[in-house]
This record gives C-alpha cells, sequence and structure tokens, in this order.
C-alpha cells in the first residue's frame, strides 16, 4: 500500500498531476452543469411570467389544429 | 459564383497564405528556434563565445566525478562528432552513459562549460522486464557475430 | 446538417446521447485510471513517472483534437452559416482550454523529476502555449462584443489563423532539435511503446474524448436555453 502511495519515490509528481486533472475535469463539469440548471430555472420564470402570448389551441378556418407555438416547440 | 463558394474560396485562400506566411518566418528563424546543437552542427557552423545549448549521447565510458565531489566531466557525441563538456552541480536521475543530454553553457578553450544539463529521453516505452530481454537479445546477437566461424 | 440547425430537434438528440456519453465516460475513466495506476508495468528507465502520461499524452491529445473541431467549426460558420457551428465552438473552448492546461502542467510535473527542469523554451512547449493563449484569447474575443455575431465571427477567424499553430505542435519534435522527445505513439513505423502502456492510454484517450462530448453538448443545450433566454427578454422588451 505504502509502496503504491510512494511511486517509487515520485509521489510529489505523479499524484499533484492526477489530482489536478480530476480537479479541472470535475470542476468544469459542476460549472457547465450549474449554469445548465440555472439557465433552465431562468427559462422557467421568464415562460411562467407570459401566460397571455399562449396562442389557443382551436381549429383554424381550415378545419386544422393551430400550429404549436413557439414556446410549444422550444420545450420539446 | 455563389456567395458561399466565393466565400470559400476566400477561406482557402487565405489559409493558404497564413501558412506560406509562417513556413517562412519559422524558416527564418530556424538558428533560434533550434533547440540545441549537436556536436557535429558546432564543429560545422561554431557559435564563438555566447550561451547556448549542446545536445547528442553521453559517450560510454566518459562519465568521470572530479575529486572535488561537485564536477563532473563528460564527453557528449553524436556518434560522429563529440565535445567535452564540465558541470558542477547536480545531475538530473536520468543522466547516464549512453543517454541523451542538452547541456547549456558556453565553450571555453575546447571544453564546453555548462551551466545545466538537462537528460533527453528517447520516445521509446516499456517495462523493466522487456527492456532486460532486448539486452539479452542484443547481447545474444552480439555474441554470436564474434563466435561465426571465418571460412 | 442542416437538419440539426432545429434547436429543438438538437434538444431531443443530445438528450438522447447524454446518457450513453456520460456512462462510458464513467466506465472509461474507471478502467483507465484502474490499468494506469495499477495494473500497468513501470517504465524501464523513468519508472512511475511514467504513470503521469496516462494523463498528459490524452490531455495533448484531446487539446488538439477540439482546437482541430473548432476549426472546422469556424469555418462552418463563417462560409455556411451553420448556425451551431458558433454555437459548437463557444461550448468547446473552455473544455479545449482545460486539457491545455492538463497538459502543460502535467507536462512540468514530469520534465522535472525526469529532464531536470520544469520548463523551457523548446519548439514543442512553446508552441503548446502558444495554443492555450489562443483558447484563452478566442473566449475573451467572443465575449468582448455587445453584439454576439460579431463575436462569433471575431472568434472564428482567431481560430483559423490559429489552425497553422496544429501542424506546427504536432511535428515540432521532428522539425527542430527539441528536449521534449519524437513522438511514440502517431509516427511511421507504428508505436514505440508497450502494448502493456499503450492500453491505458488508449482508454483514457477514449474517456477523455467522451467526456468532451458529454460537457459540450451539455454546454451547448445551455447555450440554446441562453438564446431562448435573450429572445424571451427581447420579445418582453418590444412588446
Amino acid at each position: 500500500m505504502a509502496e503504491f502511495f510512494a511511486m517509487g519515490g515520485y509521489a510529489a509528481y505523479v499524484w499533484p498531476a492526477y489530482g489536478l486533472a480530476a480537479l479541472v475535469m470535475v470542476g468544469l463539469l459542476v460549472a457547465t452543469l450549474k449554469g445548465l440548471r440555472g439557465a433552465e430555472t431562468t427559462l422557467k420564470v421568464l415562460e411562467g411570467s407570459r401566460p397571455a402570448r399562449r396562442r389557443p389551441r382551436h381549429k383554424d378556418s381550415k378545419g386544422q389544429a393551430a400550429a404549436p407555438s413557439a414556446a410549444e416547440v422550444s420545450e420539446g | 459564383m455563389t456567395r458561399k463558394k466565393r466565400r470559400l474560396y476566400m477561406l482557402g485562400l487565405a489559409l493558404l497564405g497564413l501558412g506560406a506566411a509562417t513556413a517562412l518566418t519559422l524558416t527564418a528563424f530556424e538558428d533560434n528556434i533550434v533547440f540545441f546543437f549537436s556536436p557535429t552542427q558546432l564543429q560545422a557552423q561554431p557559435v564563438g563565445d555566447r550561451n547556448f545549448r549542446l545536445g547528442g549521447l553521453v559517450e560510454q565510458g566518459s562519465v568521470t566525478k572530479l575529486p572535488d565531489g561537485v564536477t563532473t566531466r563528460f564527453v557528449v557525441t553524436d556518434t560522429v562528432n563529440s565535445v567535452p563538456v564540465t558541470y558542477r552541480g547536480q545531475l538530473p536521475d536520468l543522466f547516464r552513459e549512453g543517454q541523451g543530454v542538452v547541456a547549456e553553457g558556453r565553450m571555453a578553450s575546447g571544453v564546453f562549460q555548462a551551466r545545466e544539463v538537462l537528460a533527453k529521453h528517447d520516445e521509446n516505452y516499456m517495462p523493466p522486464e522487456v527492456a532486460d530481454a532486448l539486452k539479452q537479445a542484443e547481447h545474444f546477437k552480439a555474441t554470436a557475430k564474434t563466435l561465426k566461424p571465418s571460412s | 446538417m442542416h437538419r440539426f440547425a432545429n434547436p429543438a430537434r438538437f434538444q431531443r438528440l443530445s438528450a438522447a446521447i447524454l446518457p450513453w456519453s456520460a456512462g462510458a465516460t464513467v466506465i472509461l475513466l474507471i478502467v483507465g485510471l484502474y490499468i494506469a495506476l495499477f495494473s500497468s508495468p513501470a517504465d524501464y528507465q523513468q519508472g512511475n513517472t511514467v504513470r503521469i502520461m496516462y494523463i498528459h499524452v490524452p490531455a495533448a491529445w484531446m487539446s488538439l483534437f477540439v482546437y482541430v473541431n473548432m476549426a472546422i467549426a469556424a469555418a462552418c460558420g463563417l462560409v455556411w452559416k451553420h448556425p451551431l457551428a458558433d454555437l459548437f465552438a463557444k461550448a468547446a473552448a473552455p473544455v479545449g482550454a482545460g486539457f491545455t492546461f492538463i497538459c502543460l502542467v502535467t507536462g512540468s510535473l514530469w520534465g522535472a523529476p525526469m529532464w531536470g527542469t520544469w520548463w523551457v523554451w523548446d519548439a514543442r512547449l512553446t508552441s503548446v502555449l502558444i495554443l492555450f493563449f489562443l483558447y484563452l484569447g478566442y473566449m475573451a474575443l467572443v465575449n468582448a462584443f455587445d453584439d454576439p455575431q460579431r463575436g462569433m465571427r471575431a472568434g472564428n477567424v482567431l481560430l483559423l489563423v490559429g489552425v497553422v499553430n496544429v501542424p506546427i505542435i504536432k511535428f515540432s519534435v521532428e522539425w527542430w532539435n527539441t528536449l521534449h522527445q519524437p513522438a511514440s505513439v502517431i509516427r511511421m513505423g507504428g508505436p514505440t511503446i508497450d502494448p502493456s502502456m499503450l492500453v491505458p492510454l488508449v482508454v483514457m484517450a477514449l474517456g477523455f474524448t467522451t467526456y468532451f462530448v458529454t460537457v459540450v453538448l451539455l454546454r451547448l443545450r445551455s447555450e440554446i436555453v441562453q438564446r431562448k433566454i435573450q429572445t424571451l427578454r427581447l420579445t418582453e422588451a418590444q412588446g
């Protein structure tokens, strides 16, 4: 066990290398997820505060259902 | 031609031009980009009295530590030419005979006085067992050669 | 290609791919780390410092791979004006910068005990440092403009100008005398690295690649949501 951690005397170089890589890669992933969650929440709030803009779903003169609104498409 | 095609051609031309400009610049600065000179390069074009780097292999059997305990003498060779070197200080872990080396310093009466010595290793990676097996095989080949009967 | 320009379609596609790329990343990295740290041998001359290679080299490969992808996206953005191309470059930049940073620092950690120095200004190290600055420059440039379109265009130009650095990095160790040794894997004549060491190298490289795919897809999703937010805010301000 101790031999493994000592890395033949080069522990001071090998472990920081792995540690830094882990830090950068995990850090970037966490920052990305945080950003995504935050943006999605903001979007929900913004869309929630515009109820009147949704086009009512009723058939038009040609007897076809109205096209989905932009907000509905973006939720797809 | 369409605007898209024209953009594509302009882009291609611009990249070509950039590549050419870079190639020319790099060739012009060749001497400064080269990290070190080999003994043969040094022989062909002596550097004079300024700092530069010398690179090559540590000649087998050339490493001697002086009695002061700090200075090391060795010879840098590229199998064609060689240069004697002296260095005061600690040598890197990988430094040994037959190994690649890059020394920084200047020439003084035919001897390269190094201020810094770096070990340069090659691109081969293998476990110790494989390295040993290779050495055995080479030794075997060498001895087999000498054992060949003269006909 | 323009089929994927539809944001809704992209959101659906990325949502389908993400669990797979994320899962593959976890598996590949766990297996890779196990082999790299435990079951692979030490090197005959470099000892256990060779284990740094299993981080350093995949990171180096990724730093180049990501940049090339970004440059292709930049060309697509400039020539075909594909909407996702610009966003891809913006999403990929931090990942590429991160890998380049890892490559530089782990390289120093490897060079200090083996070469005897933390840094030298040889052609390989210098050109990789320039690559790092290109990534940072790109990110700064894209964010410097009020108008995102102009920022993207400036960024795309920078990416294409800097692409000449990529072959320089790759061939620096062949063209000039450098301290950094020549290539061990991607070279004429095949790899000069023992299979027991090539395996963890490749596994880690694959894991880094699936990581890249995962993070870029997440960042792209985020960009698309940001765009929607901007559009909504704009229409609200007008309406």
